[in-house]
């Protein structure tokens, strides 16, 4: 595969290696003529010097034959045009942008971009994955149907312990898929299934309902 | 009318001013407070510290009642950003872009935005006026 990225700075040049070792054709666009000779003098010549975002230095690296383009800079609104120019421009098939600011992700979707990643947002997952008291964690997110696997913890504060699954008022939009108990096998729950403290519950969910799915199953 | 413009630069602060002058309504951004000294003491408008490119210093900035949003920093990159904020997100009616490089400009105007490149602009009103002075010569 061809793949372009923007970007030279730490997380442009691992990237940059990490890709040379899975044997893909890689070229890194810098600006900065230093940063530009370093990449240069310690991996080969796979860096070329000049704007990311601009078409005729995208066209000269031959971007429309790219099958890739990762824009990786520290500067979303340079990240979002390096993803622009290469869809509209070069008809570049899969394009994805870096984000400081998680916010963005839906309008990075909205102009083109068709994937978003966040540091913020990753690091945000990590931890919520090892504070074991943390409600809810999102396991999975099915980003082309726009639906989100989470876990649900129904922890001895929980208000519906006691309750089945019938009298919990579930949004429409999710579907309980599975329940981990504390003790015992891991079940498909129905509607008569009564929910127990411990309770691990694997739910599938849209990403607008999340909330309301959690504050559901767990009454607080 | 109510304006946002992005950028207290020596353009953004004439804008502002200008408009405030004809009576309109005008929210003036930038990530800099001491831009703002560009602004003349008369002006009446609103000078707001934040930066263009996050939706919530655009929801400040009262982008949801706006009927025009400019931008005017140096960035082609932010600029084009926070317009389509503007545009796609706040659905601001009439969304301006400055773009200096030519190409972008071109690239942008054909995806819908508003765009002006003061590059282009500008080199084309220099060559007409060299060419005016030719002609002058030769008569």
């Amino acid at each position: 595969m061809y793949i372009i990225v923007i970007g030279g700075g730490r997380l442009g040049y691992f990237l940059l290696k990490a890709l040379l070792n899975e044997g893909h054709e890689v070229l890194v666009l810098e600006k900065d003529v230093r940063i530009c000779k370093t990449i240069t003098d310690e991996l080969g010549s796979v860096c070329f010097r000049g704007d990311g975002c601009e078409a005729s230095t995208l066209a000269e690296v031959g971007t429309g034959r790219a099958d890739m383009l990762v824009a990786v800079t520290g500067d979303d609104e340079d990240n979002l045009v390096a993803c622009q120019v290469a869809k509209h421009k070069h008809n570049v098939p899969r394009t994805i942008a870096r984000l400081r600011n998680p916010q963005n992700a839906a309008l990075f979707k909205k102009l083109g971009v068709d994937v978003t990643i966040s540091t913020t947002d990753i690091i945000l997952e990590a931890i919520e994955r090892q504070v074991p008291t943390h409600p809810a964690t999102e396991l999975l997110s099915i980003d082309e149907k726009d639906l989100v696997i989470v876990d649900v913890k129904i922890s001895a504060e929980s208000t519906t312990i006691g309750k089945t699954v019938k009298e919990l008022s579930l949004p429409k939009e999710s579907k309980l898929a599975l329940i981990i108990p504390n003790e015992g096998n891991t079940h498909v729950p129905a509607s008569n299934t009564v929910l127990k403290a411990g309770d691990q519950i694997i739910a599938v969910t849209t990403p607008e309902t999340k909330e309301a799915l959690k504050t559901a199953l767990r009454g607080i | 009318m109510k304006i946002v413009i992005m950028g207290c630069g020596r353009v953004g602060a004439r804008l502002a001013s200008l408009m405030d002058v004809e009576g309109h309504e005008v929210t003036v951004l930038d990530n800099d407070t001491y831009s703002f000294r560009r602004l003349p003491p008369s002006f009446g408008g609103t000078a707001l510290f934040g930066n263009g490119i996050d939706e919530e210093a655009q929801k400040k900035a009262g982008i949801e009642e706006a009927d025009i949003f400019v931008a005017l920093t140096q960035g082609d990159n932010r600029n084009v950003m926070s317009c389509q904020i503007a545009k796609h997100v706040f659905n601001v009616p009439r969304v301006m872009c400055r773009i200096y490089d030519p190409l972008r400009e071109e690239m942008y105007s054909a995806l819908g935005l508003e765009t002006i490149s003061p590059t282009k602009v500008f080199a084309q009103l220099l060559k007409e006026k060299i060419e005016n002075t030719e002609e002058k010569a030769k008569d």
